[in-house]
């Protein structure tokens, strides 16, 4: 746990007020369910953004949607805001519980024990789950029954289910399953005002707007999800992994040369060291479509020019194949100790050029940058590394990153594809939106959270900037637990 | 491109009401205007879904055409007044689709079919139709352009209003414009029909169906994908199951269309106490295994409805000018 390294900054700092909100919260959750601004609470005070972290006020570990409710309506009596929380794996400081000057301090309501898998219908291939049950989790438990959980963000062996509803997650193999929007068809929600309510339904068209699709990707801030009931899909019959070096990207995933050989260091994959870049494509379904499909993939690939292109022979070496892939952010951390990750998406047309460009505005800041992403959904994830320590870098790393959001935008892009808005980009929201659009969305808030207490300050951009954000002081890699990627 | 381009614009993000924004869709504002009610018409192939609306309400229909086709980036933008089958031929010259499958494709607009949101028969296998709307330009109930989306195929920059938008019968903004999700037309596709005891067990059976219906007696299948893959399963089904070619799926009962758990459909066969009792008295009845849609002769009974619709639409059209006397629930 990256946190405990801060145990000696740990404080209290409770006073009257936050006595009583404490002992009315461990009365109805229990005492071990609530801690209140000491040691333990200090490891939610950030999330694996290189965002400036902020101490929760009181932090919640419920157990049931009972308890949910409990903490909801005990907060909403004393004033206070609401942050959930998920497994901290959030990349734009979704779940850091900094709220606008002005505000009360916030209750972290955090989701971890709600990791119960609650019912499995095989027959229909859905499964109702709590929101703390880890994503790589609920497809190892309906594996047996030949079904699986299809988003795949890469910090699937930490990032919850309740987290990828908050932020409507991706992965590699959203390129031919859609996000995870597309695999969440009802939703338990606990409403900021405390009511429990049902968004969507295991019926194809629920009565009413499409709430459900609304709830997806809201960060937390139209209320808790308590229980979701998830679309499981039946492994496909046939798959292929092929990796393709030295052509530009068509498909689904890519690493570039820095990448490669960090990721070679650490794995062992048997990627090709001298390649400028290598590609991962997967195909899968019928036995003779897949035949089809890699065959047509590797002559595409043949036909541009690819030095090597390998089909993974097994299980085994496909396995290998992903484990390089998602393990690159580890790799990384043993060139520089600190980074700045982004997420942007370009049509699939422009990736090239952004590249190009990307790289340039990084070299002239003097800096480095390593590309591993979603090519297939001209999804990007420039990763800027650099050493905190040298005079001025963190300047520069802020004025690269403000410059990436601007290269994107101007080539028909969006600000983020999967890793949210949070606090971190709340200030380029009108870069893509006008006043009208975000209006739009702000009515949507209004209804669910009239008063702003769920999350405030995350997602849609203030009046003014106010001081609320200090981005980018440098997360260290040293911080961060293993196999949390995008 | 693979289309002639009528009315394009680039594919940039654009201040509403300013440049950008096509001459189409600003004519289409300013019909809407900022007052007075207002609805909108497609097709009218599906006007009275939600309520059949007022009459003497001034009608606006959304532009037609303006369809750009990018093949490799599987997005196509359309005018939200185009048919249907103009867009599926734009996209079948590419060898793509999009698939919004209503009944009538020569009939049915683009927009009208994102406002009813009904999915099509082959939802099975492409999902539903909310899952095709990457970005819609919209006149809200100001009369005002608004952007929700974008033209790109990931994306989680802010609240989800597209989503909002289908299914919604045009009460809470009038689509004028949208880009959708395109994917490769299948190289082969076959119906074939026959007997079976229990069709959702032939569905988790089959490799991906695009579709599995039954309608008490007979299942039709329709499996899509590369020919020796389609061959094989209509073979295995044929002479497995006595299953013979057809040329399409039967046709559906349009007097009710139920929503009900998939798994709630094994009571279609037998007299229950469930309320879909109610569709196997009342004649012909086609339903749709693995989804839970039933195409019905008796419509289906109002469901109970959270408090948090009515205020949507309160937050959206606080005056009540978009499509009034019709509502989604």
């Amino acid at each position: 746990m990256w946190g405990r390294s801060r145990r000696a900054r740990a404080r209290t700092h409770a006073n009257a007020g936050d006595d009583r909100f404490v002992a009315e919260l461990r009365a109805s959750l229990g005492g071990s369910a609530v801690l209140d601004g000491t040691t333990e609470s200090v490891v939610y005070e950030r999330d694996a953004s290189s965002l400036d972290p902020a101490r929760p006020g009181v932090v919640v570990l419920p157990k049931t949607t009972d308890d949910v409710v409990a903490a909801v309506q005990i907060a909403r009596r004393h004033g206070r805001t609401i942050v959930p929380r998920g497994a901290g794996t959030g990349l734009t400081g979704g779940a850091i519980a900094r709220v606008p000057d002005g505000t009360a301090p916030p209750v972290v309501i955090v989701c971890t024990r709600m990791n119960q898998i609650l019912e499995v219908d095989a027959d229909e291939r859905v499964a109702w789950v709590q929101p703390g049950v880890l994503n790589l989790d609920l497809s190892k438990h309906v594996a047996s029954l030949g079904l699986h959980y299809a988003p795949d963000p890469s910090s699937q062996q930490s990032c919850t289910i309740g987290g990828n509803v908050a932020n409507n997650s991706g992965g590699p193999h959203c390129l031919a399953q859609g996000i995870t929007s597309a695999h969440i068809i009802a939703i338990e929600v606990v409403l900021p005002d405390g009511r429990v309510t049902v968004l969507g339904g295991l019926d194809p068209d629920p009565a009413g707007y499409d709430l459900r699709g609304a709830f997806v990707g809201s960060e937390g801030t139209l209320g808790i999800a308590t229980k979701i009931a998830v679309r499981l899909l039946p492994i496909a019959p046939d798959v292929r992994t092929i990796i393709a070096a030295q052509i530009l990207p068509a498909a689904l995933e890519m690493m570039d040369a820095n990448c490669v050989r960090a990721i070679e260091d650490w794995a062992q994959a048997g990627l090709p060291r001298d390649a400028g870049a290598v590609l991962l494509v997967e195909v899968e379904g019928p036995q003779h479509g897949v035949a089809a499909d890699a065959a047509a993939v590797e002559r595409i690939c043949r036909a541009q020019g690819a030095g090597h292109v390998r089909v993974a022979a097994n299980a085994t070496e496909r396995a290998l194949l992903w484990k390089a892939r998602k393990s690159a952010f580890g790799a990384i951390a043993n060139l520089q100790p600190n980074y700045d990750l982004h997420d942007c998406v370009v049509p699939r047309g422009r990736l090239a050029d952004v590249l190009d460009e990307v790289t340039k505005v990084v070299e002239a800041a003097d800096l480095t940058v390593l590309n591993v992403f979603h090519a297939g959904d001209g999804n990007l994830h420039p990763l800027v590394i650099y050493d905190r320590r040298v005079p001025g870098v963190v300047e520069r790393v802020h004025e690269v990153a403000r410059r990436i959001v601007e290269i994107c935008v101007a080539n028909g892009g969006v600000l983020t594809g999967e890793h949210g808005i949070g606090l971190e980009k709340r200030e380029f929201m009108g870069l893509v939106f006008s006043a009208v659009d975000l209006d739009a969305q702000e009515r949507l808030r209004s209804v669910f959270d009239p008063d702003r207490v769920c999350n405030p300050g995350k997602v849609l951009p203030s009046g003014s900037r106010c001081g609320e954000l200090h981005p980018g002081n440098g997360r260290a890699f040293a911080d961060l637990p293993e196999g949390l990627w995008v | 491109v693979s289309s002639t381009p009528i009315e394009t614009e680039a594919l940039v993000a654009a201040p509403p009401n300013g440049p950008g924004w096509s001459e189409a869709l600003r004519r289409f504002a300013d019909q809407v205007g900022p007052s007075g009610p207002v609805r909108v018409v497609g097709g009218r192939t599906h006007h009275a879904v939600g309520g059949i609306g007022d009459s003497l309400v001034r009608e606006v229909r959304a532009p037609s055409g303006g369809i750009v086709h990018e093949p490799s980036e599987l997005i196509v933008r359309s005018g939200a007044g185009t048919t249907v089958a103009d867009l599926n031929s734009v996209l079948a010259a590419a060898g793509q689709q999009c698939a919004l499958d209503p009944a009538d494709p020569h009939r049915s607009t683009v927009g009208g079919v994102l406002c009813v949101g009904w999915s099509g028969l082959r939802r099975l296998r492409y999902g539903p139709v909310r899952d095709l709307l990457l970005e819609a330009r919209y006149v809200t109930a100001e009369g005002l352009l608004s952007r929700a989306g974008a033209p790109v195929v990931k994306n989680v920059t802010g609240f989800d209003v597209c989503r909002l938008l289908v299914g919604s019968l045009g009460t809470l903004g009038l689509i004028g414009e949208v880009v959708l999700r395109c994917r490769p037309a299948p190289p082969m596709a076959r119906w074939c029909s026959g007997t079976v005891d229990d069709p959702a067990a032939l569905r988790r059976k089959l490799l991906q169906p695009s579709s599995v219906l039954w309608d008490g007696r007979t299942t039709w299948a329709l499996l899509e994908g590369h020919r020796d893959d389609v061959l094989a399963e209509v073979d295995h089904l044929r002479k497995g199951l006595g299953f013979v070619e057809t040329a399409g799926p039967p046709p559906l009962p349009t007097a009710g269309r139920w929503s009900v758990e998939p798994g709630a459909l094994r009571h279609l066969r037998a007299p229950s106490d469930h309320a879909l009792d109610a569709v196997r008295r009342a004649g012909p009845f086609v339903a749709e295994i693995g989804i839970g849609t039933v195409h019905a002769s008796v419509a289906a009974p109002a469901r109970p409805i959270d408090g948090l619709n009515a205020r949507i639409r309160l937050a959206f059209d606080p005056n009540g000018r978009l499509n009034p006397g019709r509502s989604p629930w």
